[in-house]
């Protein structure tokens, strides 16, 4: 398996604040590779600097083998590269059609084969294209949100919470298309505070604390660790 | 009958003078839609027009100077983002809001130097400003050919913004600047075509305004300038209909109460109209209720 995504070092800071302190770590095409942690353990902001939103401090961001860092987010995202943002971020003002055209955005070609392909993933954005998105729920936005980054024909996408705020069936609907994206090719960045789905959809995942990565391991021995239950799946140590 | 013809003039000189605050109106209310910025600036912008053509005209005929003006104020627009606004991106928004007074200043002290401070004549621009006579009433050509051609431009401004790919990225930027980047919209491209926009449209104003005064003067664009605002505000900040609706409203307002011989109350009117929009409907006719989702 080659890496399709490799991070060296990386430390992001806000002001003197230093959110994630040197990590390195690898995706290889065609994994769902997860990171989880508590809340400010630095996982956003690994997201959010891997596509220049923040810009890191330090270390290196290579993607296909290519420096990412110091790139423009647009020039970024160009590569083949897609981030769908925590709390979902869809364009209320505009429709669900428009959403995806803009998930587009950067593609010359047809989009009809691809809409189809979303909409086949997501029949409940079909029906509501033309709706404005701030109409739809938050589930539904969730799915538009992921849909819309499909559109930009990725070869990593990588999701930062997708199932904050949802309900537990709603989840498990999130988690299943997860698992179908991949299946159909696309490697998966994913960050979670919902640990225990992340874990059983993951091949790999990291576990991050206070800025530093603290253990990794296949998903499986993950969910599987002691401390992990513990500190993350709410499992009292035996 | 007898008052419709006693007030006809005034209803169509307010139509008219309503169709130029819109062609100004409009710039404020996009980048104001894009930025949540007042560019106090614009109503210069729309100043330098008046006096790029009245510098030009005296070099080059008609044909030309049009478009060179056209062409000078999309520059100077273009540029005053670039230069004033887009390094404050990322600062608080009184800092920017203080950035467009400076520049606002900046350009009518530049006029000022220019102009050394007298009333420039402004050209009489042919067919535009030949005397005519409509419905009995006799008026310049500019008072009959406005509303038509602010209604052309409004339509293709809308139609731009609705249908094309750069106004659905326009108006997802408009939203939300991050996740825009992420679809690989180049953000400060899209705030440049919007200032763009808006300078091309109050060009347009400023022939179309400038041909019912005798000259420009460095302060030339403050008034108006000021009206157009108030016409954006009122017809809901960040609307494109909502401003022209609120252009034309008050162009026809204060033309007829000048018409009822109120003359000195006209302006008072407007901002009159200004207090009472902010104190009961701040969000104007056609304005989105600010709801910050979190």
């Amino acid at each position: 398996m080659s890496k399709i995504l490799e991070i060296k070092d990386l430390s992001v800071a806000y002001g003197g604040i230093q959110a994630v302190r040197g990590i390195s770590f690898e995706v290889n095409e065609g994994e769902i590779v997860t990171l989880i942690g508590a809340n400010g353990a630095g996982k956003s902001s690994t997201l959010r600097s891997i596509v220049g939103l923040v810009k890191p401090a330090g270390g290196s961001v290579l993607f296909q083998g290519k420096e990412l860092r110091g790139l423009a987010t647009e020039n970024i995202v160009k590569n083949g590269i897609t981030l769908v943002p925590e709390g979902r971020r869809v364009f209320v003002n505009l429709t669900v059609f428009e959403n995806l055209r803009m998930g587009a955005y950067m593609r010359k070609d047809n989009l009809d084969a691809d809409l189809d392909w979303v909409y086949s993933l997501f029949p409940r954005l079909k029906e509501r294209s033309w709706q404005s998105a701030g109409t739809l729920s938050g589930g539904e936005q969730q799915m538009l949100a992921i849909a819309r980054a499909l559109m930009s024909k990725p070869k990593l996408i990588m999701m930062d919470e997708p199932s904050l705020g949802l309900a537990p069936l709603v989840v498990q609907g999130v988690f299943d298309i997860i698992s179908e994206i991949n299946r159909q090719g696309v490697t998966i960045l994913l960050v979670e505070q919902n640990a225990n789905m992340a874990l059983k959809a993951a091949d790999r995942g990291y576990v991050m604390e206070t800025g530093r990565i603290t253990m990794t391991g296949t998903g499986k021995e993950l969910s599987e660790n002691e401390e992990i239950r513990a500190a993350y799946l709410g499992k009292s140590k035996k | 009958m007898d008052w419709l013809s006693r007030n006809l003039p005034y209803l169509m000189a307010g139509i008219s003078v309503g169709g130029q605050y819109a062609l100004i109106a409009i710039g404020y209310t996009m980048v104001y839609g894009i930025l949540r910025l007042i560019n106090f600036a614009h109503g210069d912008i729309f100043m330098c027009a008046g006096l790029i053509m009245v510098y030009a005209a005296t070099v080059f005929p008609v044909y030309i100077s049009i478009p060179l003006v056209i062409v000078v104020t999309v520059l100077i627009g273009f540029a005053v983002e670039r230069v004033a606004y887009k390094p404050l991106r990322t600062a608080p928004r009184m800092s920017v809001m203080i950035s467009a007074i400076g520049v606002s200043y900046l350009l009518q002290n530049l006029a000022l130097y220019i102009t050394g401070g007298l009333a420039q004549q402004y050209p009489a621009l042919p067919w535009i400003s030949d005397v005519i006579t409509v419905l009995g009433v006799t008026t310049k050509r500019v008072t009959v050919i406005t509303p038509p051609l602010v209604i052309l431009l409004v339509i293709v401004l809308v139609f731009l913004i609705h249908k094309t790919k750069v106004g659905m990225a326009m108006r997802a930027a408009s939203k939300d600047f991050e996740t825009s980047q992420l679809m690989g919209i180049k953000i400060n491209s899209v705030i440049s075509l919007t200032f763009i926009i808006g300078s091309f449209l109050a060009a347009v104003g400023s022939f179309l305004y400038f041909s019912n005064y005798t000259g420009v003067t460095p302060t030339a664009g403050a008034m108006p300038g000021l009206k157009a605002f108030v016409a954006a505000v009122f017809g809901g900040i960040g609307s494109i209909p909502g401003a022209v609706i609120g252009a034309f409203i008050i162009g026809i307002s204060e033309n007829i109460i000048k018409g009822l011989g109120w003359t000195t109350f006209s302006d008072a009117f407007t901002f009159a109209l200004l207090i009472v929009v902010l104190i009961f409907k701040p969000t104007g006719l056609f304005g989105e209720a600010a709801t910050d989702k979190v």
